[in-house]
């Protein structure tokens, strides 16, 4: 399984590529995995308001619904459109297929690095 | 505490994702996932671990009368290794379970019941039995496999001598000894396609499922899980209890008229299944045609009118989108109809088609 070093991670299973004061937003490896075959994606629009700690949207697999829990507050300003035809995308890509991109963001959660986060899953098991 | 079948180690060292099921921890699904599991099933073949399910052994001079008494299905006219499915109703005329009996014997029924109520089931037919029948529940002895596929019977003949193979769907031989194994071949299953259910000894079921695995690699067999066998039986439009039937739904509102013969002398449910007179709700299939998958328990509306109540649904991987079943009033139930499904404080719309969703081609 893949943590890449470089992305910060959110106990509920996001990942967070910082740029500035933009956030890229994703699912980890682990995620998907859990997840199974990803097959719809619902995600906000640009210009939603997002809150830190609250679903931006959810993903669906043939087993279940999951929220996708945003780790920042601030403004959406892209979303991966891609996805909603190929949500697949999301289990065989998890660090490049981005969910959304947030600016204006006023408040981070306390996010974990690439260890703590692979320590994190260990524990929840 | 969950109980584990005799394959329990066999779904470890294949990298099952082990779940709770009826009483049991079964595996969901393996490394490859659910879809491709459902996939295989569809195009070569696969195999299931149905060792939760219960088997009963129903004997004695009356043991037909007993079958005809509580169960809506007529059992008169059977051959030896014929299978027959019924619903098995309460004086209310709702569903107890759904089963299937085989004739194994002039005086000998072989009947495999649901693992969840396999306790309630004895109970119930046990204090329903004509006088002189005698009722066994035998299911710790029994393990169960299911192979299924259109790769089936070619992976049966490695291992099988061909007279010991059913021809005929829902036929079964019963004595076989295969490999050594002492088993019962039945041309049946719960995922639309052609394939068997292999019922043996808890204590040969570890053998077996490595000889499957073995023998049927070269026709693409894998092991597969309660998620793709949820898929492929929801596909194939087949009723699961718990969902479609339970015992506040009739056999009629579940659309299983074919197993219900009203003009039987009697049956328990009969009289309350003449009482309530035509349906006046159904189940029938939906296909989804907005974006996402109604599961169970979704509302339904025709436009601002409750509808119903959606029983199952899931995404079909072989047919590449959601479908779902659904009880739903009488006059929303024809195909064509559009309805809207409440999902998680959003509207999904769906149209209600014939069922089944999938069937094999018979070729």
């Amino acid at each position: 399984m893949n943590f890449p070093s470089e992305l910060q991670y959110s106990k509920s299973h996001e990942w967070v590529r910082r740029q500035g004061n933009t956030a890229e937003i994703g699912l980890t490896d682990y995620a998907q995995s859990e997840l199974g075959g990803i097959v719809f994606v619902n995600l906000p629009q640009v210009g939603d308001e997002v809150t830190m700690g609250e679903a931006l949207g959810d993903v669906e697999s043939v087993k279940s619904v999951s929220d996708v829990y945003s780790p920042v507050t601030g403004v959406v300003s892209e979303v991966n459109e891609a996805l909603l035809d190929t949500p697949e995308a999301i289990n065989q890509d998890p660090y490049g297929a981005w969910l959304v991109r947030v600016e204006r963001i006023s408040e981070t959660e306390e996010l974990l690095t690439a260890e703590e986060y692979q320590e994190h899953i260990r524990t929840e098991q | 505490m969950e109980k584990k079948t005799p394959l329990y180690e066999a779904h470890l060292a294949a990298g099952g994702k082990m779940v709770p099921f009826g009483g049991y921890i079964l595996p969901v699904q393996y490394g490859q996932g659910v879809i491709a599991e459902h996939q295989a099933v569809r195009t070569a073949c696969g195999i299931f671990d149905v060792s939760h399910m219960g088997e009963f052994l129903l004997t004695g001079a009356s043991a037909l009368e007993s079958l005809n008494r509580l169960l809506t299905n007529s059992y008169d006219g059977m051959s030896l290794g014929r299978a027959r499915y019924s619903p098995m109703c309460n004086e209310a005329g709702g569903v107890v379970d759904d089963l299937l009996v085989y004739k194994k014997g002039e005086e000998e029924y072989f009947i495999v019941v649901n693992a969840a109520n396999r306790q309630k089931d004895f109970e119930w037919m046990s204090g329903h039995l004509a006088e002189g029948s005698r009722l066994e529940d035998i299911s710790n002895q029994i393990a169960q496999i299911a192979l299924q596929g259109p790769n089936s019977q070619k992976v049966l003949e490695k291992i099988a001598r061909a007279e010991q193979i059913p021809e005929k769907y829902y036929t079964a031989r019963f004595d076989c000894r295969v490999q050594g194994m002492d088993c019962i071949l039945s041309r049946t299953g719960y995922t639309g396609e052609d394939g068997f259910e292999i019922y043996l000894k808890a204590e040969d079921a570890r053998t077996m499922w490595d000889l499957l695995l073995k023998e049927g690699a070269e026709y693409g067999l894998i092991p597969c899980g309660l998620g793709a066998r949820d898929t492929l039986r929801l596909e194939a439009a087949m009723p699961l209890y718990g969902h479609e039937l339970t015992e506040e739904i009739t056999p009629l509102e579940a659309g299983l008229d074919p197993f219900v013969k009203m003009n039987k002398a009697d049956f328990i449910g009969k009289a309350a299944l003449e009482a309530k007179g035509e349906p006046t709700r159904r189940r029938v299939g939906l296909k989804v045609t907005g974006r996402g998958i109604i599961r169970e328990g979704a509302p339904l509306l025709a436009g601002d009118r409750p509808a119903g109540v959606s029983t199952s649904g899931t995404h079909c991987p072989y047919l590449g989108y959601p479908v779902a079943m659904a009880l739903v009033e009488k006059e929303f139930a024809q195909p064509g109809q559009t309805l809207t499904a409440q999902v998680r404080g959003r509207q999904i719309e769906a149209q209600v088609v014939a069922l089944p969703f999938y069937k094999r081609n018979k070729g």
